[in-house]
């Protein structure tokens, strides 16, 4: 899979339409990469112009941010801001609700400018442009539920876009009871993702999968590799496994248009 | 002897209005005991806000049973306030009825009636609310946190609303001029037979006795505020105008971590620098908060603003799984916290004395803290804007940043993105891996 870098670039003396921030997640969780590949699949389907940093990429300081380490948080800011500039950076897609947040809202103080989007808003672009098509018979017939990423939804507000496109798909979108503002999270936030959860009566994931069964889904659509960790634990945990699917939106369309 | 009762009506509402603004003073002293915030930007949009869901009341029909029953409580008691203007009027005047003369019969008829209806209304939404807060299963008013004081201040608000509005109709009802002129009495005029055979002068005693216990029932009500969740009802307007405008996940960049961090990837700064002339006895300041007075004034008004309906707590994610944390309690903490540290201040003639405790441990565990999401559930439910979250996440500041006491876990992946970039133990070198697998 061709994935140019902003060194090649570089190199090359270009300069991308887009920058893709893959995340942590998205660079080193198994599952997680597959989104990542599904979305470069989209890209260029789309002949977009974009690169990565690679190995100049690293933790936007979302989850220490979260977790109360502002120091390191701003170490990974000012890090990172420093190579975005130095490459000039101006547009910004990720695929994870937190580096966008984070990206978008808690850099431009910092010295960090850019336009960020998230994947469901870039590819809704794509669409209005003219640069892509959604298949919309591949998974016709097909009953999704999205569950809405606390980052992407309640933090800033972004409720269409990955509704749009699952529309677009030819599927039946079912909602769940608490969507949208009222969303449930998925019990990842907040740090939540690397530690063992507080002393309880039930695990958030679990009572998040609960919502999204009631709706008798095929597949469950996420967009955040965090809520789809979450998400696929707890069918497992249902052991729905064999009925119900947790797919990222951006997988959802490669594999609609066949990529 | 004649204008004893002015004298006696003057008297009271002095007291009751001045005792109201002492209070009203000290809680403007305690939020000011928080750090600076500027939220002066935006005026016009500041402005849209406090309109909108304290005045418009938007967000409180998002529940639209306790939502509507709110609104009718609320109109009643503004317009029925109306009223209370008449009362002081003529309680200070010996006047009776003194808009009857100045609108005439037939608009203050409207008026009066405006007011009967609204009041049956509130008295009626009133039992409703008593009935969900002491019958029905509503998961929210039963929390732990609103055993004793809390659930009692509750009803205690119920009581009075059910009090004042049987004392205004009453008192209309006993009026027997009022009665005969026949305009504006559409509720009154149904309670009038259970008076019937009683002497014009036994009606009149108990109207005046209807009107005096109403009149100093509203002062009471006033100044009960302040000891109660009731403050809402002047709060949520401050409140609401001086929220955060930003997008809600968005969280301040801690300004005194900035420049350091600064000093620090600088590489022409000195490390071995002498504080600028001036700047050596400046203290250095905490990170992130371990009492009230660390935490900012509009998280401190915020706490006064609550009055524990519980939607936010009832939206967590943590506390709907049983976890320690409620939003609503880390608002109710955050203000009892603050009360204690007023009235040291009062005690200690102006000054706090240190009492060794702090609303971090004392007060909000770390076990609440470290359970929160960070979701903004609870930030989205406030009908009036309260913004839990910042308080969590600004003790959660402190705990990591001045304690270090961050829990296991969190502290592998601290290291982790501090080692390698991520919060999981990979190779920064492995980073574009995923490009070339499958």
């Amino acid at each position: 899979m061709i994935v140019p870098t902003m060194a090649d670039m570089m190199a090359q003396g270009k300069q991308p339409e887009v920058l893709f921030w893959v995340g942590a997640a998205g660079s080193y969780d198994d599952r997680a990469k597959k989104i990542s590949r599904a979305f470069v699949k989209i890209l260029h389907q789309a002949n977009v112009d974009f690169a990565v940093l690679g190995t100049e990429e690293s933790s936007t300081g979302d989850a220490a941010k979260r977790a109360g380490n502002e120091f390191l948080f701003q170490m990974q800011a000012m890090m990172n801001i420093e190579v975005l500039n130095g490459y000039e950076i101006k547009k910004i897609v990720t695929c994870d609700p937190h580096s966008f947040n984070t990206l978008k809202n808690e850099y431009p103080s910092l010295g960090g400018k850019y336009e960020v989007f998230h994947h469901t808003q870039f590819i809704q672009k794509l669409i209005s442009e003219g640069r892509l098509d959604i298949n919309n018979i591949t998974l016709k017939g097909k009953k999704v539920t999205f569950h809405d990423p606390c980052y992407l939804g309640r933090a800033n507000d972004v409720y269409e876009s990955p509704r749009d496109l699952i529309r677009r798909l030819g599927v039946n979108l079912a909602e769940m009871k608490r969507n949208k503002s009222t969303a449930l999270c998925c019990g990842a936030g907040g740090a939540q993702m690397f530690k063992d959860a507080e002393k309880g009566t039930k695990e958030i994931n679990v009572l998040r999968t609960e919502d999204a069964l009631e709706t008798k889904p095929n597949i469950i659509a996420t967009g955040c590799p965090y809520c789809n960790t979450m998400m696929t634990d707890g069918i497992k945990f249902k052991e729905k496994e064999k009925e119900v699917v947790v797919k990222d939106i951006a997988e959802l369309i490669a594999e609609a248009n066949n990529l | 002897m004649q204008y004893l009762p002015n004298i006696i009506f003057a008297l009271a509402l002095a007291f009751g209005i001045g005792f109201f603004v002492m209070n009203i003073r000290k809680l403007s002293r305690n939020i000011k005991l928080g750090k600076d915030i500027d939220r002066t930007d935006n005026k016009p949009e500041r402005l849209k806000n406090m309109i909108m869901i304290a005045l418009g009341q938007s967000k409180m029909v998002k529940r639209p049973l306790s939502g509507v029953l709110h609104i009718i409580v609320y109109v009643g008691f503004i317009i029925i306030n109306i009223e209370v203007l008449e009362i002081i009027i003529d309680g200070l005047f010996g006047t009776h009825r003194i808009f009857k003369g100045v609108l005439g019969d037939t608009f203050y008829g409207f008026l009066i009636g405006t007011f009967e209806i609204l009041a049956f209304l509130v008295f009626v939404a009133v039992i409703i609310f008593w009935l969900r807060r002491n019958i029905s299963n509503i998961q929210r008013f039963l929390s732990k946190e609103m055993n004793g004081w809390p659930k009692n201040d509750g009803n205690y608000i119920l009581y009075f609303e059910m009090v004042l509005m049987t004392l205004f109709l009453v008192m209309n009802a006993t009026d027997v001029s009022f009665q005969q002129t026949g305009i504006g009495n559409v509720i009154s005029q149904f309670i009038v037979p259970l008076f019937d055979g009683f002497s014009e002068e036994t009606l009149h005693t108990i109207e005046r006795s209807a009107w005096w216990i109403h009149i100093l029932g509203i002062l009471v009500f006033l100044n009960y505020l302040y000891y109660s969740k009731h403050l809402h009802i002047l709060l949520a307007f401050p409140n609401t105008y001086f929220a955060n405008l930003k997008p809600k996940g968005q969280f301040t960049n801690l300004e005194s971590v900035t420049k350091e961090v600064k000093l620090m990837m600088d590489p022409d700064a000195d490390p071995y620098a002498m504080p600028a002339e001036g700047e050596e006895e400046a203290e250095p300041e905490k990170f992130g908060a371990s009492d009230v007075a660390d935490l900012n004034w509009v998280q401190l008004m915020n706490s006064y603003t609550c009055t524990e309906c519980g939607r936010c707590t009832s939206a967590c994610p943590a506390n709907l799984t049983g976890k320690e944390l409620s939003p609503r309690n880390i608002m109710m903490k955050t203000r009892d916290r603050l009360e204690e540290v007023g009235r040291n201040i009062d005690a200690n003639k102006g000054k706090f004395v240190d009492d060794g405790k702090q609303l971090l441990n004392d007060y909000i565990t770390p076990e609440e803290l470290w359970a929160c999401t960070s979701c903004n559930a609870c930030v989205e439910e406030c009908p009036v804007n309260i913004d839990p979250l910042s308080i969590i996440i600004d003790m959660r500041r402190y705990l990591v940043m001045e304690e270090s006491a961050a829990p296991q876990e969190l502290n592998m992946m601290m290291t982790n993105v501090e080692n390698n970039g991520a919060p999981w133990q990979y190779n920064q070198q492995d980073r574009l891996n995923w490009a070339n697998e499958e």
